[in-house]
């Protein structure tokens, strides 16, 4: 934090000298490690695994915060008896098919509870189309009454259920998985409950660094499963807080750029399920169940006419057939696949540079070096732009540029003092920018780039009489400009995001407004609000001097400037506060008519719905939450220790490795996540794993991060001066240990190889980094920045060359801060010698040609070989128009292993 | 206090009401005589600093319609004044001499760059937007299902965007029927 958001470690810091103790759970040691009372290396991608031990930790010792876990958590749930752990079944869930790597979740379920949305075929949808995404912020569906025991002394209530889950997850398994040392583990252990319950709260704080796996919703999900138990979340000092890592990716998540998502969460409809308007409102709103979803036919239809304005009516759905359907996965990788395979024809890329930013640059780079055109918008000359002449794939003669047909536009932006507009930092709050100048030259904003390109193709389309065209000219497309460039006004596309009464204008102040009937539109509903009273609410600048701690008054957080989300739960079921010193939102029976909800922030709830109120027999919606389930997004109301809907891999978070990993899986048979995307394919191999044999031949575990002097992928910092020459060189850093087992000298050169690529860094030697000791041997991690490429003042290799591309199931976050990796001394070789040396560690570690290691490694379906699935979409994928080989070559399972047979089973 | 030896500060110091040297007795006749370049500024705009996501307070200070510095801004209770190496960079990465100001163009199998005219290059991108869009159109999919759609269009971008921005690349995206619509969220 202390590296990559060291603005925002300034809090760290100021509680700290409040009398905060700071934890640092880390591969590495960094400034944060600097500043924390206690550091705790770590082995790379076994979070899971420790934070587990501490769930372990808490049930075993009585530790959790019982009242808030009773009252507010799904502790008391009682799940079917056909549920299965993955404790019994060798680390998969009852329900698994090993055919389509997915499950079946009907035994997943509460007891009484009608399964829904369970068939498999739904899983291999949801996986395929990220559906977690959406589920994020949509929570489980829940019908009718759940069983439950307040006592939590069911065998098959959550709570117990949980308890015998992570039994096993003791502080020697612990230290055994994660070379951590047992006495560090249980001081964090000590440290993290005695500072949580009704007295204090303690804050966990993740980035990158956990959603980077194949496996990394659920390394978040252990840590909700953490905070709930101790009663953290939904008050202040406590919560889950993820430090994202761009101005705006928070506002691009909300109003999505992404393939799965509509503005505000509302799922991108799917061909296969949401055939109509009421299909899809059904599926988002979930008949029956409880919470704010149940508006969700406002929220889509207020869209719906966003989009087509007065071509939108009830009679024609609001022209929800003028959205394109999703059938799968058409994610950033897969995209980049087709590009290689010829399918995409143009790309756009908007302030992203993808040739060094995205995991696996040598397939981004032949992905545009095959397609027709390219726009790259940004402000440098980056690599994405220049992938034709300064490829390292020139070198290796993969790229000709007199052969390559790529034609680009490389389209000068104006940078972020040159334009108006909304940033949604981190914590969700928008904060409106003043233009300062008049961008030069050639620079224009996104906004004028995307209003003025979509005039030319309706004006091109204008004589169409085409069905497919008419979603371009009934667009509701009128903005208008002004100034010299013709520019859009942003804050009139603000207050269409806002939305407003359609007769009227009126704008709308919030979302609880929005009707389904076409009489308003608005593009965004967690944003309705931000145009309230007619007031840009994000461009509130009230000192943060002048306000109280929340400071309410600056800027504006979705939803309904609300800062700490379900608030509620800092008041106990009767309304009162916890505690006087953790007050925060609280009933106030004197207040208005009946009482209201009230405090330092905006209560998240109805504001005179009384702490007493209950649902009469049958009341879904808004009305079946009872004035004390605080998780008013979640159909039951409650915040979910156990999740019987939507995960791809799994209602609890399991100890997976990484996909390339050293070790075997310690606790389970089952390798790495058995629900995981992958690519099988030539041009995405990946190292073995022990199971497969000859992992010795990339012995170390590598992870990547950033440097607080760059920016990602350096498109906004190798540009710079200062930051060049304050960081002028790729490194990549050993221990003292690694160095002389190696020959690896400081300052000179060292070479890091995978079956994908090679690079070449300056060598670090530091006692930093520590060796540790996993299942009884050595283990030795190294990491490196990722800033570098060919241009820019200062240039390297691109770690990101080094990377695979392997998915988590639930959002096709790649795993690319872990992975296998050789070191050795010197620079790497140029030219062909350097595709020579990565082909023989292809060979000399088994990866051959045609044939893919099974990704299920317990249980009857436990794979072999076999011949690969490039696509990803697996046998029975949505779409096989890609052909597919689903033949498995029975029998060869673990070839040439060299390694014990498998463990914990 | 002329030139004599009592304008020494240390004997400013020691005698007047700035002990620790902190404040007046450590001033010179020549700090007197400058002042910080943003002190003639002809405005400040508020922004918010474009690297990751805390959402620092800026100040952005303008002369003669251009940028002459960046500050933190103390009124800002997220970030208090206080910007990283980063931030405090950002005039620079406004003002760099690398920015790319003009249009550039690489033809087919080229091997160096060409100068375009904005407008020419934006008839163009249209141009080639509406023939791949054309090319690769699907009303339905292979298995029969209504998709209305084009897979020949892809973008990758956004997280360092305005949502007024994004907002109007999903809806134009969307009209046109054009769904690999990606950003560093994914990433």
């Amino acid at each position: 934090m202390a590296e990559a958001h060291p603005v925002g470690f300034q809090w760290v810091m100021e509680a700290k000298k409040r009398g905060a103790k700071i934890i640092h759970v880390d591969p590495r040691f960094t400034r944060t490690s600097a500043h924390a009372d206690k550091f705790v290396p770590i082995r790379v991608g076994t979070d899971i695994a420790f934070l587990g031990g501490i769930v372990n930790y808490v049930l075993q010792n009585g530790l959790e915060f019982r009242d808030y876990v009773v009252a507010y958590t799904n502790a008391a749930s009682i799940v079917s008896d056909e549920y299965v752990d993955a404790e019994e079944l060798d680390g998969l869930f009852s329900g698994f098919d090993p055919e389509t790597r997915t499950y079946e979740t009907g035994s997943w379920q509460y007891e009484r509870q009608e399964a829904e949305g369970s068939a498999r075929e739904d899983h291999d949808v949801q996986r395929e189309t990220a559906s977690a995404m959406q589920h994020e912020t949509h929570g489980i569906s829940v019908d009718g009454e759940v069983l439950r025991d307040e006592t939590l002394q069911h065998p098959r209530c959550v709570y117990q259920i949980l308890k015998r889950h992570y039994a096993r997850y003791t502080p020697e398994m612990v230290a055994e998985t994660c070379g951590v040392d047992p006495e560090d583990f249980l001081e964090v252990c000590r440290a993290w409950t005695e500072n949580s319950g009704r007295e204090r709260t303690t804050a966990l704080v993740y980035s990158v660094g956990w959603t980077q796996h194949s496996v990394g919703v659920q390394y978040i999900r252990t840590g909700a499963i953490l905070q709930l138990l101790l009663g953290n979340m939904g008050r202040p000092g406590g919560g889950i807080l993820a430090l994202r890592g761009h101005a705006s990716i928070q506002g691009s998540t909300d109003i999505p750029t992404l393939f799965n998502l509509l503005p505000g969460y509302l799922p991108m409809p799917n061909a296969e399920q949401h055939t109509s308007l009421q299909e899809w409102v059904d599926a988002v709103r979930k008949p029956g169940s409880k919470g704010f979803w149940s508006k969700a036919g406002a929220y889509g239809i207020n869209l719906l006419k966003a989009y087509w304005g007065d071509k939108a009516t009830p009679e024609n759905d609001f022209c929800f057939d003028y959205l394109p359907k999703i059938t799968g996965d058409h994610g950033t990788y897969r995209t980049v696949l087709d590009m290689i395979d010829g399918k995409v024809k143009g790309y756009f890329l908007l302030g992203q540079n993808p040739a060094v930013g995205s995991a696996h640059g040598r397939a981004q780079r032949l992905g545009m070096a095959n397609l027709d055109w390219l726009v790259v918008r940004d402000l440098f000359e980056i690599e994405s732009a220049t992938f034709w002449k300064n490829a390292p794939e020139i070198e290796t003669g993969e790229i000709v540029p007199e052969e390559c047909r790529t034609e680009v536009f490389l389209m000068p932006a104006a940078s972020h003092v040159e334009k108006e507009g909304t940033f949604t930092q981190t914590q969700r709050m928008l904060q409106w920018r003043e233009k300062a100048v008049e961008a030069p030259g050639d620079c224009r904003s996104e906004l004028w780039f995307f209003y003025h390109l979509g005039r030319m193709v309706r004006d091109r389309l204008k004589d169409s009489t085409l069905e497919r065209d008419r979603p371009i000219l009934d667009l509701n497309w009128d903005y208008p400009t002004h100034g010299e460039h013709a520019e859009p006004s942003a804050e009139d596309v603000l207050k269409e995001i806002n939305g407003y009464e359609v007769a009227t204008g009126r704008p709308l102040s919030t979302f609880m407004e929005m009707k389904d009937d076409g009489s308003t539109l608005g593009g965004c509903w967690i944003y309705t609000g931000v145009f309230k009273d007619g007031v840009n609410q994000a461009a509130r600048r009230k000192p943060g001097s002048e306000q109280d701690w929340v400071a309410g008054e600056w800027g504006w957080a979705w939803p309904a400037n609300r800062r700490i989300l379900y608030n509620r739960a800092s008041a106990d079921p009767s309304g009162k506060p916890w505690s006087d010193r953790k007050a925060y939102v609280w009933w106030d029976p004197d207040k208005g008519e009946n009482g209201e909800w009230t405090g330092y922030d905006v209560p998240d709830f109805e504001k005179t719905k009384p702490p007493t109120y209950r649902p009469p027999h049958g009341a879904d919606g808004v009305a079946g939450l009872a004035g004390d389930d605080p998780f008013i997004m979640q159909g039951d109301g409650k915040g979910a220790l156990y999740v019987p809907q939507g995960l791809i891999d799994g209602p609890l978070p399991t100890h997976y490795e990484p996909v390339e990993s050293p070790f075997r899986n310690p606790v389970y048979g089952q390798q790495g996540n058995p629900t995981r995307k992958e690519y099988q394919r030539e041009d995405n191999r990946l190292n073995p794993s022990p199971r497969e044999g000859h992992s010795d031949v990339f012995p170390f575990v590598f992870t990547t991060s950033r440097l607080t002097e760059h920016h990602t992928a350096g498109g906004m910092s190798r540009y710079l001066e200062y930051l060049s020459e304050l960081q002028p060189e790729m490194f990549v850093e050993v221990s003292p240990a690694l160095a002389a087992e190696r020959g690896l000298e400081h300052s000179g050169w060292a070479t890091i190889v995978t079956a994908r690529s090679a690079i070449e860094a300056r060598v670090l030697v530091t006692d930093r980094l520590r060796p540790l000791r996993v299942e009884g041997r050595t283990v030795h991690q190294v990491w490196m920045p990722y800033h570098w490429g060919p241009g820019g003042l200062v240039s390297g290799d691109s770690t990101n060359d080094l990377f695979g591309i392997s998915l988590d199931p639930n959002v096709l976050i790649q795993e690319s801060k872990v992975g296998t990796c050789d070191v050795r001394p010197g620079r790497r070789p140029t030219g062909k010698a350097l595709l020579e040396l990565v082909q023989g560690y292809r060979d000399r570690s088994g990866v051959v040609e045609g044939q893919y290691a099974g990704v299920v490694t317990t249980g009857p379906g436990a794979d072999g070989i076999h011949e690969g699935d490039p696509t990803g979409e697996g046998p029975s994928g949505m779409s096989r128009r890609n052909g597919h080989s689903g033949d498995r070559a029975e029998g060869q399972d673990e070839p040439g292993s060299d390694d014990a047979a498998p463990e914990g089973s | 206090m002329g030139r004599s030896f009592l304008g020494w500060p240390v004997l400013r110091q020691l005698s007047g009401r700035d002990p620790l040297g902190r404040g007046p007795a450590v001033r010179s006749a020549r700090t007197d005589s400058i002042s910080p370049r943003i002190a003639t500024a002809d405005r400040v705009a508020k922004s918010v600093c474009p690297y990751c996501a805390v959402g620092c307070g800026q100040k952005v200070f303008v002369k003669d319609e251009r940028v002459i510095q960046i500050e933190g801004d103390p009124d800002s209770p997220v970030s208090r004044g206080r910007l990283c190496p980063k931030g405090s960079a950002s005039k620079n990465l406004v003002t760099s001499s690398m920015r790319q100001t003009k249009v550039r163009y690489r033809r087919p199998y080229a091997t160096e760059w060409e100068d375009l005219d904005l407008d020419v290059a934006m008839n163009m991108i249209a141009d080639r937007v509406v023939k791949a869009r054309n090319d690769t159109w699907q009303d339905i999919d292979a298995d029969g299902r209504k998709v209305r759609r084009t897979l020949g269009i892809a973008s990758l971008g956004g997280a360092t965007l305005d949502n007024e921005e994004n907002y109007l690349i999903k809806k134009l995206f969307t009209a046109m029927g054009a769904i690999q619509i990606e950003n560093q969220a994914r990433i």
